[in-house]
């Protein structure tokens, strides 16, 4: 039907579907069928969008690019075993270390079955199982990947990094100031949000998906608001959709006008950053005054929104448009026309297109590197199929690229605040508050697909017959995204790392969960 | 490039003024230095910022802090790569346990007199996070904290004066 075979016609014959999983259907499947999938995902390009364990069971979520359709396949594991993704996906190895390290899943013929979350610190091994275990009496150290040959040095950075950033460790192994191998190690950070969230009620598993990543508060929030509304069937008052999506991009040009800066500070341009943060500061500013947060942090609730635009509202996130138009543009010809600047950022951290479409990455990692895809097109979502934008996409792959796909993005969203502001709907009827309360005692499974400005979150929720959260799987855009530094550095200098890393900026903190 | 340079000269600073030393932050530092520790700081703190855990959130308003606007340098106040280089350790986050050993080691490598000042909600009671298997709580059960800045994250304005405390605190006036 689309040059390759459709991933439905696949799933409909190995495998049964599950009631109420919404909006995109559910799959489980035999062993037998689960192998089957691993053939079908060697001949097709299908993308994986996330995976993860509960005790006696494993869930996969794919998307067929082309036609857009979703699904999540399931296997049942009683012995605990399933057979890995990682040599057809390698995106989904470190998902199965996690998965292996939280709930004790052992990815047979894995491509690597090394710990990834677990750092022999927790007291506890496999604390999300059914039988959690007594910690290993002596662990040994973690076994990085050999390097060998002529003139190679190590280079161990982190997890207390020279910046004020997330904790995380690289190892670089370099000849001389040229960068052979890196390795990332992460997990630092894990603070065992999956495991807080379960057996907990909506609004307060709420709270902590707004904690998932600082910075893309408002975009994880929407992603479980989203998956919970999904399961339940609610539907939120259109203003809330709106305002929603007003935060969303607030939240994506105050992070971008930050990476902007950073990124030409790690170049030793601070005038740069000097000028972008005060922008950055006058969308925070702005945010405080309109939703009562300078991130907007527990702003976006299952059910609609915490706080309605006040009256003064509409004007003041005109005039941040206006101002914003007025003061980005000099500040990128500037950035143009900078040929130190440029000698730093062009052709450095290089990652090729086929590398992002085979780890699935998106965001502005990969639409730098022409993979041309947005959560906020496909599979879209409210308002935005109702708003006019364009989402860039570049082909260089370079620090240049990821630059430059951010400040068109800017743009975008300046234009996508002005015409939500402009068309913003009236309260419905019969509500003094943009938001509806959750019908209490339902259960249900839901997921949702959101662009944060780092890219598409995945977030899964089953909530049980009481109307608790049962399970929540909140996919950071940073799993697909983390892998790829480690090749956007290979050939680069040492030096070149601040800025290879910055122009990713992926999270730690939502990686680690 | 040049025209922003005029701007920016003609302009006038985009400074604001500071807030005043939080009076809070200022009673609970009270009587925490010795008059020796206070003539070796003189009228400067270098602070090593770690990250025990935290959301990033905090990390964001840490940031802001060296804006422009805020400008933390003016009063003598800088972040610093290294904890050698250090006087405080600002610490966000519910020490995560896998972060635990980390922390006490750049605790460790920070030389005396020093400050532990506790960032944040999570860092000051542990947040959301506290009880889990994968974080230990708030700071002060791993170090000794002797400055709290609540908040989730604190406002730059707030992570300001309270800096300004300690500023005025470790100078003896």
């Amino acid at each position: 039907m689309y040059g390759e075979e459709p991933l439905f016609g696949l799933l409909n014959r190995i495998g049964t579907p599950v009631e109420g999983h919404r909006p995109w259907p559910r799959y489980r499947l035999g062993r037998d069928g689960w192998l089957r999938l691993i053939e079908g995902l060697a001949g097709n390009g299908w993308s994986l969008l996330g995976l993860w364990g509960e005790p006696k069971a494993v869930h996969a979520a794919f998307r067929e690019d082309f036609s857009g359709d979703v699904a999540v396949v399931s296997l049942d594991c009683p012995q605990g075993r399933f057979p890995s993704l990682s040599a057809v996906r390698p995106a989904a190895n470190r998902l199965e270390r996690a998965a292996h390290d939280l709930y004790g899943l052992v990815a047979e013929r894995t491509t690597d079955p090394r710990p990834w979350l677990d750092h022999d610190a927790w007291g506890v091994r496999r604390p999300l199982s059914e039988q959690p275990a007594a910690p290993v009496p002596s662990p040994g150290p973690y076994t990085f990947l050999p390097v060998e040959g002529e003139g190679l040095h190590q280079i161990p950075v982190g997890p207390v990094h020279a910046g004020i950033i997330e904790p995380g460790h690289f190892r670089f192994t370099a000849n001389g100031e040229t960068v052979v191998r890196l390795e990332e190690r992460l997990g630092y950070v894990h603070r065992g949000v999956e495991g807080l969230m379960q057996g907990r009620p909506v609004a307060e598993t709420a709270r902590l998906a707004a904690r998932i990543s600082g910075d893309a508060t408002v975009a994880h929030s929407l992603a479980f608001a989203r998956a919970v509304e999904a399961a339940l069937g609610v539907e939120v008052p259109a203003r809330a959709v709106w305002l929603r999506a007003l935060m969303a991009e607030l939240e994506r040009i105050a992070n971008h006008l930050g990476d902007i800066g950073a990124i030409c500070n790690d170049a030793a341009f601070a005038f740069m950053l000097a000028q972008t943060s005060q922008l950055r500061e006058r969308v925070l500013r702005t945010a405080d005054a309109c939703f009562g947060h300078r991130l907007m942090m527990d702003r976006v609730i299952p059910g609609g929104v915490a706080t309605d635009l006040p009256e003064r509202g509409a004007g003041l996130l005109l005039e941040l448009v206006a101002e914003l138009r007025k003061r980005f543009p000099p500040l990128v010809a500037v950035y143009d026309g900078k040929a130190s600047l440029q000698d730093r950022t062009v052709t450095t951290g290089f990652v090729s297109a086929e590398l992002v479409t085979r780890f699935g990455a998106g965001g502005h990692v990969g639409r730098a590197s022409g993979r041309d895809q947005d959560a906020r097109r496909s599979p879209g979502y409210a308002p935005y199929d109702e708003l006019n934008f364009e989402v860039p996409v570049l082909t260089e792959g370079d620090v240049n690229a990821r630059v430059w796909v951010r400040i068109r993005e800017v743009e975008q969203s300046l234009s996508l605040i002005e015409q939500i502001v402009t068309r913003l709907p009236a309260i419905s009827r019969g509500l003094d508050h943009p938001s509806v309360p959750l019908e209490a005692g339902r259960g249900g499974e839901g997921m949702a697909l959101v662009e944060s400005f780092r890219g598409e979150i995945l977030t899964w929720v089953r909530l049980d017959g009481e109307g608790m959260v049962a399970r929540c799987h909140p996919r950071d855009p940073s799993w697909f995204q983390w892998p790829l530094l480690e090749a956007a550095i290979g050939g680069n200098i040492v030096a070149d790392f601040p800025l290879c890393n910055k122009s990713f900026n992926c999270s730690y903190a939502g990686h680690d969960l | 490039m040049l025209k922003h340079i005029l701007t920016s000269l003609t302009g006038g600073p985009v400074t604001e003024a500071a807030p005043a030393p939080a009076d809070a932050a200022l009673a609970e530092l009270a009587g925490q230095l010795d008059k020796a520790a206070k003539v070796r700081l003189g009228r400067s703190l270098s602070i090593r910022e770690v990250d025990a855990g935290s959301c990033n959130g905090c990390e964001l308003e840490i940031h802001a802090l060296n804006n422009p606007i805020y400008d933390l340098e003016r009063f003598g106040i800088r972040f610093v790569a290294s904890p050698r280089h250090a006087d405080v350790l600002l610490v966000t986050g519910p020490v995560a346990r896998n972060m635990r050993e980390a922390l006490i080691r750049t605790w460790d490598a920070t030389p005396g007199p020093k400050w532990l000042v506790a960032c944040g909600d999570c860092a000051v009671s542990g947040g959301l996070f506290a009880g889990g298997y994968a974080c230990v709580g708030p700071v002060e059960e791993v170090l000794p904290v002797d400055l709290r800045i609540p908040g989730c994250p604190p406002r730059p304005a707030d992570l300001l004066a309270g800096l300004l405390a300690l500023l005025e605190t470790s100078a003896g006036r």
